[in-house]
């Protein structure tokens, strides 16, 4: 259900952009999801096959999922460490005083698009 | 086909709408809380006992966000404030155009202070912004004092952290200093009220705080 949002505001933001920058077809939209953003990949796709298709401009469009790794710093002792590995607690010090750097993001990284034929 | 590049966060419409909707509140003068907790939390016994205390002082309003049903928002109106339920259809969480909605069909006219009830659920609401001006979270008791390791980020997001059910502190082993340590640990400014709707405890505090933040609000 936590996808299902996340592809609408997907939809609309393309939707959006297609209006503003004269596009008839998207051909493909490429995606970063963070390896803790909470996305399910496979669930995801589900839901964008389920909703491009009451988007005339995303019907034929195809997803690209690539994925960004998590990384945690430790302000204690200023290592970076994998995230999705050791967690909250830094594997050099433990100590808790950790903050995730990267790897919650979903970020719309690119797409391929067909531009209206009549221009303006 | 052309490619063109993005690097735009998937939630980044919803943001737009979320910052338009709060400058309008902000002109309106109407503060809108969102409220964020796992279903049973009390929300509505902690809202109910909040509406009764400041209904002389100020005009309060509720959007209950609910997968479904109205049960919510019945309880809310026999208090004699307005109260509109939103219904998500199956959505997790609230975002920024259904909570403009939600407002727009209730109507804010001379109305001071709102509350939105989020969908319960301590994850998805965390991500998604609703255009509210404060971030509230609320934790029982008998959720446990552990909630700040499990749930981060709603930590992280929320200016202040009601924790209910007050009343049944000894029959849960509700560490409160831990908590309140584990949840300062994620979020160094969040306030923190612990309150009993049900004997009253702690409720001056978290009202005062809600009194204050509507006042500063219209300024």
């Amino acid at each position: 259900m936590h996808e299902m949002g996340i592809v609408m505001h997907l939809a609309k933001t393309l939707d959006e952009l297609a209006e503003e920058q004269n596009i008839a077809k998207i051909g493909s939209v490429t995606l970063q999801v963070g390896e803790v953003s909470g996305i399910m990949t496979d669930l995801f796709t589900d839901a964008w096959d389920y909703f491009k298709v009451r988007h005339p401009v995303l019907s034929e469009s195809q997803l690209k999922l690539e994925t960004i790794k998590a990384y945690t710093f430790c302000e204690n002792c200023g290592k970076t460490y994998e995230t999705v590995r050791f967690g909250k607690t830094c594997p050099y010090c433990e100590s808790g005083e950790t903050y995730l750097v990267t790897g919650n993001q979903c970020i719309i990284k690119e797409i391929e698009a067909e531009e209206n034929e009549e221009g303006q | 086909m052309k490619v063109i590049e993005l690097h735009r966060s998937v939630t980044a419409s919803n943001d737009a709408d979320a910052e338009a909707l709060r400058a309008e509140l902000k002109k309106k003068g109407t503060l809108l809380i969102n409220l964020m907790s796992s279903p049973g939390s009390g929300k509505t016994t902690l809202l109910s006992r909040t509406i009764q205390d400041l209904k002389a002082e100020l005009k309060i309003a509720v959007l209950e966000a609910d997968i479904e049903s109205a049960v919510d928002a019945e309880r809310i109106e026999a208090l004699g404030a307005r109260a509109i339920q939103v219904h998500t259809d199956g959505m997790c969480h609230m975002d920024a155009g259904m909570t403009r909605e939600g407002l727009e069909a209730m109507g804010l006219e001379e109305i001071d202070l709102a509350f939105l009830e989020n969908v319960g659920n301590l994850i998805c609401p965390a991500e998604y912004d609703t255009g509210a001006g404060r971030n509230v979270m609320i934790l029982s008791v008998p959720e446990g004092d552990d909630k700040p390791l499990k749930y981060p980020l709603m930590f992280q997001k929320s200016d202040a952290l009601v924790i209910t059910k007050m009343d049944a502190l000894d029959y849960f082993g509700f560490d409160l200093e831990q908590c309140r340590k584990r949840a300062k640990h994620l979020n160094p400014d969040i306030e923190i009220f612990p309150v009993s709707a049900k004997s009253g405890q702690g409720m001056n505090e978290w009202e005062e705080w809600l009194k204050k933040e509507t006042a500063a609000w219209k300024e």
